[in-house]
């Protein structure tokens, strides 16, 4: 599998994901086999059905959501580097990445871009603002079904409440980051992609 | 009704169990360690053990001691003291740690509180790091130590008098190379380094106790038998065992777990002995694994991880509090008698056998090799980990292998017939323990600071960070399946699948079961503020009948503090639904709070007097009788003014009030402690209700005397020598001079059975109130008879200055003006209720949702009695009180009739 995914994969692909995304050689293309073996019209792309085959997925209350985050805005086919701009999100945070020097733009995997993942899913219509009718769609999709409109209605009363500083009823992109301040966001939004 | 304060409410229960356990503690401990001790030492003097609870409880409170020196280092100089007077008083040692008391009854309160409330997402997220260190890194310790020692006995660093070989000193080796769980603790949680650093070394320390029995175990038997013969066989045995040994143990643990959190879904109805299971199983749990053999620390470890959830979300808010405080005191109890007793320990001669050699070659070596032993684990360990451990940990961590009671209850078990150098290891365990505890313990604060540790936060999540969390929990779940990644997350989600559909079947109650996680997060987060909003406001009793959810979303407002303005935001009372109160807050809402403020301030004081009296622990007496006499006559001044208007409003009743003439003004001061009396023993029966059965019954017939009472006040309409005929047309004027037996009849039946007493003495005073003589005298028995059956408040009800002097002058009046009185009172309360109960009935839907799931099936709360009994008691009392059913409200304004009489 390995040897096909990286004869297709040309070498100065790889360099440019690898200084786009931070990914490593090895880990780019243990992901494009990955990525090959998803692609099941072998299209070089992936579409949601694609997504939507992955078993696991169909049973994870955000799935729909985290698929549709792979997709940039209009579109429903991804290539692999858009594959793995998403993955890069949720690579963790290494030392050496700490101290680059702050004029570089900024590496997908920072705190504020794992947020930005996150609030995105909340965030249906793309207004920059997580309305209390979004929010309530993201915490029914969480909860079960035994727990009731009004119940949740609270919760979300009570979430945006808490968030809200310029009182309009919804949380912005900066009262996310800031009601989230506390939280090791560079520890829980990473997962460990072998090496 | 003196037994109330015994059972608290709810909020109490939080907010001040922490205050009663710190009162109790002194006098439960002494208890509670004669029990234990008893067993070990029958007839020893308990002033010891005063004596350790006392100075125990000095350390807890002396903030300069503690914020430099560790508890458990001044805990041990203490022991060493004591240690010192009893060996000069009686020249020869009495007490020590016994061994059989430690691992008995000791380290198991210890293990149970931290096995039960270990952070198990944490302690999972870095099981793997916790086991390599507490597995390898302890084998390491103990075969580096045991062969350097012997090396060091070899080249002659060691004295020749210790008379120890190879296995003697693996065997020295393996129990002092053990981070000590109580040590630990006892050390780490005055650090406050984060909560990884900390989960990894304590969670090491739990669990090495496996390879530490093991290797124990294994040794003796080889010293036992003579190393000559044991042979290559033996070996694999030890290894075989060391597997059984940790595997079993932690089967054991598991297997308790599911039977604790299976038997309490089943203790609906038996609340009182939840905590109970929850101890007995979870010490169960310890015992049979010691039975076995196995490791006992680990199965009682697992047993706590794995019910905890179970347990929690089944027991009741009480008994979880119950639980945590009776752990947490019993875990600090046993924490201060073995470093008390571990001084103590220290000064016996006849255990000490001093070689500078193996004292200083031990410790230098345990330090040693633990810094390289982590050294090295965490070179490999970092490349597995999302979050890798840097430099600053990896000190912290070799600095804190703290050895502790464990090594010395171990080494005191050796037995001096095969391990000939067994006084020799004592006294270098003793030494080693005292290094590691007091001066790495001391040094370990400064050390943290001056690295930069990043330091733990004890803050509790809010929200949003509940939600958000685990969203990203979902997150990395999927991401981790579309990179087909078959990591952590993965696993996790598939376990949490799996604890979902069968396991949380199995050990919750349907009740639970049904219940979204989140939703209790809510809960519990509302609960919280709640808890702390009033802690804040002190006093903001008054706007305790705001209940959690909207003084929840207050609580991050800090502008929003006084009372007022609680009432009139949250006007409508209970609400769950903060958009109602925030975006509509409506004129007449506002006009409604505004005078439930008022009417909160003016009629329900006397009761709140009268539930200060079992809360007389918590507040200054002085404050409160000046605030008695304050409402006192501002009662006065309110009753007045409401009763001019009223007045018009009997008019229209087309009652007949040429007789009620200027005197009646005068003659309040008079009526108020009948009044206040009825309200009074109302107030005590509706707390009756709320937390005892038997009061609930008695307090059943009221309906019966209701027609009764009403009938013996109608019949004597003609009979009465009533002073002025206009009188007689009134029904509860006209029962003035009717003869209180028809009260004293039926009306006792009501009265509770602690309560007769008093009732009888008013009724008597009635009496003498009604015979035809001694205009102004009648009133003051009266007075006094009521400030009798008041109790604590004989103060205010004694009418200040002009007042009281208007009492005694216009005596004569009294008889007439007292009835017409409660008439009007009936209606301001009336009406008051009306408005009130029409609140509250707005709310009822979104009340049902906010109640415990035990409620559910109790009647919705009567409109009447709620909001009295709620406007001066803590939210969670008022929605005890709803929940509790209360008397049937129709027959309130009844019931007062013979009370009043």
């Amino acid at each position: 599998m390995g040897s096909r995914a990286s004869t297709l994969l040309r070498e100065e692909e790889i360099e440019e994901i690898k200084k786009e995304t931070g990914f490593s050689h090895s880990q780019i293309t243990r992901l494009y086999s990955r990525f090959t073996s998803l692609d099941k019209g072998e299209n070089g792309t992936l579409s949601r059905e694609d997504f939507q085959r992955i078993p696991e997925l169909a049973i994870n209350p955000l799935g729909d959501r985290i698929i549709n985050a792979f997709f940039p805005e209009g579109e429903d086919q991804v290539n692999f580097r858009g594959f793995m701009r998403t993955l890069a999100h949720f690579r963790p945070i290494e030392d050496n990445e700490k101290n680059k020097n702050p004029t570089a733009s900024e590496p997908l995997n920072s705190r504020t871009n794992k947020l930005l993942f996150a609030f995105r899913l909340y965030d249906l219509d793309r207004d920059d603002k997580i309305s209390r009718d979004e929010l309530l769609q993201v915490l029914r999709m969480m909860v079960g079904v035994n727990i009731s409109d009004e119940q949740l209605g609270s919760i979300a009363d009570r979430t945006i409440q808490e968030a809200d500083t310029n009182g309009d009823n919804s949380i912005s992109f900066n009262e996310f980051i800031k009601v989230l301040e506390k939280v090791d966001v560079e520890q829980k939004m990473s997962i460990r992609f072998l090496h | 009704m003196i037994f109330l304060p015994y059972r608290p409410p709810l909020t109490q229960t939080l907010s001040l169990s922490l205050n009663i356990f710190t009162q109790v503690s002194a006098a439960d401990s002494v208890i509670v360690l004669n029990q234990e001790a008893e067993t070990v030492f029958p007839e020893q003097t308990p002033c010891l053990f005063c004596h350790v609870t006392f100075s125990s409880s000095v350390f807890h409170f002396s903030q300069r001691f503690t914020t430099v020196v560790p508890e458990s280092c001044m805990l041990i100089l203490l022991g060493l003291v004591l240690g010192g007077v009893v060996l000069i008083a009686n020249k020869k040692q009495l007490y020590q740690l016994e061994p059989a008391l430690f691992f008995l009854f000791l380290l198991p309160t210890i293990v149970g509180d931290a096995g039960y409330f270990m952070p198990a997402r944490l302690f999972f997220d870095n099981l793997g790091a916790i086991l390599t260190y507490a597995v390898v890194g302890t084998l390491w310790n103990a075969f580096c130590t045991g062969f350097c020692l012997y090396a060091a006995k070899l080249l002659g660093v060691i004295d020749e008098r210790v008379q120890a070989d190879l296995m003697d000193f693996l065997l020295f080796g393996a129990l002092i190379s053990a981070v000590d769980p109580v040590a630990v603790l006892a050390v780490f949680e005055e650090v406050h380094v984060n909560d990884m650093l900390f989960i990894i070394v304590f969670g090491e320390s739990l669990l090495n106790d496996a390879v530490t029995v093991v290797l124990y175990k294994v040794y003796i038997s080889f010293v036992e038998v003579g190393p000559a013969n044991v042979q290559t066989a033996d070996y694999f045995k030890g290894v075989a065992s060391f597997l059984i040994v940790s595997i079993g143990g932690t089967l054991v643990g598991l297997v308790f777990a599911v039977i604790l959190g299976f038997i309490t879904r089943f203790t609906k109805k038996v609340r009182i002995i939840e905590p109970l299971f929850v101890f007995l199983l979870v010490y169960l749990a310890y015992l049979t694994a010691e039975l076995f053999s196995l490791s006992a620390i680990l199965s009682m470890t697992f047993c706590g991880i794995g019910a905890n959830k179970y347990v929690e979300a089944n027991i009741s808010q009480k008994s979880r509090t119950t639980v945590k405080y009776t752990m947490k005191t019993l875990a600090s109890i046993a924490e201060t008698i073995i470093f008390i007793f571990l001084g103590i320990s220290a000064v016996d001669k006849s255990k000490w056998a001093w070689d500078t050699g193996l004292v200083s070659c031990t410790l230098i070596f345990i330090f040693v090799f633990r810094a390289v032993g982590v050294i090295g684990q965490t070179w490999v360990l970092n490349r597995f980990r999302l979050v890798p451990l840097d430099k600053i940990d990896q000190v912290v961590m070799s600095y804190g292998g703290l050895r502790g009671a464990v090594a010395f209850a171990l080494v005191v078990l050796l037995d001096g017939k095969h391990v000939k150098a067994k006084d020799y290891f004592v006294a270098t365990t003793i030494v080693v323990v005292f290094f590691t505890v007091m001066f790495q313990g001391l040094t370990i604060k400064p050390l943290v600071k001056w690295l930069k540790v990043p330091r733990s936060t004890s803050r509790k999540p809010t929200i949003n960070e509940e939600i958000h969390e685990r969203a990203f929990d979902h997150i990395l779940t999927a991401v981790e399946d579309i990179a087909g990644l078959q990591g952590y997350h993965h696993w996790r989600d598939k376990w949490e699948q799996f604890d979902k559909n069968y396991l949380s079947k199995l050990l919750l109650r349907k009740s639970v079961y049904r219940k979204s996680e989140l939703w209790e997060a809510y809960q519990k987060i509302n609960i919280r503020d709640a808890i702390s909003v009033i802690d804040q406001g002190g006093n903001v009793l008054t706007s305790a009948r705001l209940s959690l959810p909207s003084m929840a979303s207050r609580a991050s407002f800090p502008e929003v503090t006084n009372v007022t303005n609680y009432l009139r935001e949250n006007g409508s009372g209970v609400c769950l639904d903060l958009q109602v109160i925030d975006n509509v807050p409506g004129a007449k809402v506002e006009e409604d709070t505004e005078t439930h403020h008022v009417l909160a301030e003016n009629l329900y004081k006397p009761r709140r007097r009268y539930q200060s009296h079992y809360s007389r622990h918590f507040m200054p007496l002085g404050e409160k009788e000046r605030q008695d006499r304050e409402v006192f006559q501002r009662n006065m001044r309110s009753r007045m003014e409401t009763f001019k208007s009223t007045r018009y409003k009997r008019h229209k009743k087309e009652r007949s009030l040429k007789k009620v003439t200027h005197t009646q003004t005068h003659a309040h001061p008079a009526v108020i402690p009948v009044e206040d009396k009825a309200e009074h023993s109302d107030a005590e029966k509706e707390d009756d209700v709320g937390i005892t059965f038997v009061a609930r019954k008695a307090e059943t017939p009221k309906q019966r005397p209701k027609s009764a009472a009403l009938d013996g006040c109608q019949s004597p309409t003609a009979a009465p020598p009533s002073p002025t005929s206009g009188d007689s047309h009134l029904p509860w004027k006209g029962s003035v001079g009717s003869p209180p037996p028809c009260v004293s009849v039926e009306a006792t039946k009501i009265i509770p059975v602690d309560l007769q007493q008093a009732w009888n003495q008013s009724i008597s005073s009635l009496e003498s109130i009604s015979s035809p003589p001694a205009p102004a005298e009648p009133v003051h028995p009266r007075v006094s008879a009521l400030s009798r059956l008041g109790g604590p408040r004989p103060a205010s009800y004694t009418p200040p200055g002009s007042v009281g002097g208007s009492t005694s002058s216009i005596g004569a009046q009294v008889s007439q003006g007292s009835f017409c009185f409660p008439e009007k009172k009936k209606t301001e309360e009336e009406e008051e209720e009306e408005d009130e109960g029409g609140a509250l009935q707005e709310m009822q839907p979104l009340m049902s949702s906010l109640r415990p799931p035990s409620s559910l099936s109790s009647p919705p709360p009567p409109p009447g009695s709620a909001p009295g009994s709620g406007r001066r008691r803590n939210p969670c009392v008022y929605l005890r009180s709803l929940v509790t059913a209360p008397p049937p409200s129709s027959s309130e304004p009844y019931s007062r009739g013979p009370t009043q009489l």
